[in-house]
């Protein structure tokens, strides 16, 4: 064997080991945890790695919970809600700041921009002033309005950069048909505009479906959580006791939906991110 | 009725004037084109008839009606794009049922509309396919068919032809010419390529800076250009222009003197223009002849290329006057001879300081 095929070969090596190491440090959590919640707590603090027989008795745990499944019907309600409102106003104000020419576009775009650049903790005061003003405090609404200013800037500066390398002709064309503004915007960009929304959408539902500190402040009934805080307030029958078993459960049963999600807008998600880079 | 009419028609953008006060009239059924070098507002022009921009000052009729404020579909006109600009997520049958969808026709009448566009464009095998799946002249086709379907009195073209290759320029341009004869009506077509507009147009009007500097048939803007501006631009190879001194000019005509060429006696109307004012003398390359070099009418042949059915010499003098000679494709001229240049005073063109053609005397007036 020449040197050099030798060489060859222990780069191949190389770059699998790496690929083995990023796969470990980025999965292995996450396996930890599915594999936690499936052993009985006698069993939680014998390490293995490896699950002898499936124990489903931590998930019967937290589903019968009434309080956990109302947790997930509230973070249903407030991903979805906030990722249909936040596409339906990224949409329709990507239009004006992408396709109609007016004085202040430019400070606009950058206003939005600089609203997203405040940290959580330095609005949370003035904006739990604002629920409580309009009576949304401990209720999803006030959740949904509170994901929707976090996630809006990032929406429509992304559907604002795609929107504006749809070319010109293809409204002007619209416009000769007979189209009014909001065929235009449906019928015809929409339509193109799909992976730059699926991208952004999931984005949105992520960033909902994480959120924290926000549902811990705006909410104080275990009716009216969000699934990130529940887990976190699952507690055991001391307080001197962590249940781990029912708190990976709960944690997997929360994962699976979004890792679904990813893997079916995966491509799109990719093209989308990548759409908005190449010209710009 | 059809007809269009721009009665001091201007646009400006901020403070740029683009179109600056352009009146025309435009018969019902005709084929006008649009030609002009770039930036010379013939797509300007295209898109205030269509619409798509403002008018800032002067009245635009189409038929009875000013249309001023009307939008594109209220005009009743059709539009093809440059890029084509086909919708790329809809089908063929979708794509051109889009406007006819949104006038709230009913399903069979555009079916039927459809169906008989197709027919006209032959796209019936293609109706289902997206335009990825369509080569650039199918896409074309689609891009006619969706102007056409809504039936507008007015179809408008914008440079339809440039994202084509050379052959199928040509097959395209013959449908074009083909469907007009057909659906006779009235036809804007806006194109840089000269050839395009003189077979295609029945009516040609050649924009400069935003007015216009003539409007007349092909032939006309052939054979009797009103400026040297328009005789430079029509025609391929670009007409000679040399420098002239007026000697003398009478009832019948004039003598204007060419340096090379010696005192050549001209049917134009020169009695208005001052005794020995510069003048420019225009000639087409098919009307200068070589022949055998003799005293100062000596040009050396610095190319020829040979075109197959003809010859084009690029000639040099002296005096540094770069002509060009178009001969039949059998000449024995070679590059590096040397040849005497004749004119027939008949195809001769001459024109004023102010570019402005100068009028011709007898029988040949127009």
């Amino acid at each position: 064997m020449s040197a050099r095929a030798i060489k060859g070969a222990l780069l191949t090596l190389g770059f699998w080991l790496m690929v083995i190491v990023l796969v470990v440090y980025a999965v292995f959590p996450f396996y930890y945890a599915v594999i936690t919640s499936f052993k009985p707590s006698s069993e939680l603090f014998e390490v293995g790695y490896w699950i002898d027989h499936l124990d489903f008795s931590n998930y019967t745990a937290v589903l019968t919970q009434g309080s956990f499944l109302a947790s997930i019907r509230n973070s249903i309600i407030v991903a979805v809600s906030v990722v249909a409102i936040a596409l339906l106003l990224g949409l329709t104000a990507s239009y004006a700041l992408g396709r109609v020419r007016f004085r202040g576009r430019t400070r606009v775009m950058m206003l939005v921009l600089g609203v997203s650049m405040f940290p959580q903790v330095a609005v949370l005061s003035g904006l739990f002033e604002v629920i409580r003003t309009l009576n949304l405090y401990n209720s999803p609404g006030g959740l949904i309005l509170s994901y929707t200013i976090f996630t809006l800037p990032f929406t429509v500066w992304v559907l604002t950069t795609f929107m504006r390398q749809l070319p010109d002709e293809l409204e002007e064309a619209a416009i000769m048909d007979g189209a009014s503004p909001w065929i235009t915007l449906t019928k015809v960009f929409m339509p193109l505009m799909w992976p730059a929304m699926a991208t952004t959408g999931l984005l949105a539902f992520i960033a909902a479906w994480n959120e924290f500190l926000f549902a811990l402040t705006f909410t104080l009934t275990d009716s009216e959580r969000t699934v990130p805080v529940a887990i976190a307030l699952i507690s055991g029958g001391s307080q001197y006791e962590l249940p781990w078993g029912p708190i990976m459960a709960a944690s997997v049963i929360v994962t699976v939906p979004l890792v679904i999600l990813v893997l079916i807008f995966q491509r799109r998600i990719v093209s989308g991110l990548t759409a908005g880079a190449v010209k710009g | 009725m059809a007809s269009v009419q721009l009665d001091h028609v201007s646009k400006r953008f901020g403070s740029t004037h683009v179109i600056n006060g352009v009146s025309l009239s435009i018969e019902d059924g005709e084929f006008v084109v649009f030609v002009g070098p770039s930036g010379c507002g013939k797509s300007t022009l295209l898109r205030l008839i269509a619409g798509l921009e403002s008018i800032t000052d002067g009245d635009l009729m189409i038929g009875d009606q000013r249309v001023n404020n009307l939008t594109p579909q209220e005009r009743g006109v059709g539009m093809v794009f440059q890029s084509y600009a086909l919708y790329p997520h809809m089908s063929v049958y979708d794509n051109m049922a889009f406007g006819l969808k949104l006038e709230k026709a009913g399903k069979e009448t555009v079916a039927e509309r459809i169906n008989e566009t197709a027919r006209i464009l032959q796209l019936e095998p293609l109706l289902e396919r997206k335009p990825k799946a369509l080569s650039g002249g199918q896409r074309q086709r689609v891009a006619m068919g969706r102007a056409m379907a809504r039936e507008p009195g007015i179809l408008l073209f914008d440079e339809p032809l440039s994202n084509l290759d050379a052959s199928l320029r040509v097959q395209m341009r013959n449908e074009i010419a083909r469907l007009h004869g057909r659906l006779g009506s009235t036809m804007i077509y806006v194109t840089h390529d000269q050839v395009e507009a003189m077979t295609l147009a029945d009516k040609i009007v050649v924009l400069r800076a935003g007015h216009i500097e003539q409007v007349g048939s092909p032939r006309t803007l052939y054979e009797r250009p009103a400026s040297k501006f328009v005789a430079g631009f029509i025609g391929s190879p670009a007409m000679n222009f040399m420098a002239a001194t007026l000697v003398d000019a009478t009832d019948t005509g004039c003598r204007v003197n060419v340096p090379g060429l010696g005192d050549i006696d001209l049917p134009f109307q020169a009695r208005d223009v001052a005794r020995g004012a510069s003048l420019s003398l225009g000639i087409r390359p098919e009307h200068l002849q070589p022949g055998d070099p003799e005293g100062d009418n000596r040009f050396d042949v610095v190319n020829v290329e040979y075109l197959g059915n003809e010859c084009c010499i690029y000639l040099d003098n002296a005096t540094d006057t770069f002509l060009t000679s178009r001969v039949e494709a059998a000449t024995p001229i070679t590059r590096g001879d040397t040849v005497s240049l004749h004119l027939d005073p008949q195809h001769v063109h001459l024109f004023d300081s102010d570019e402005r053609a100068l009028a011709r005397t007898g029988a040949d007036r127009q």
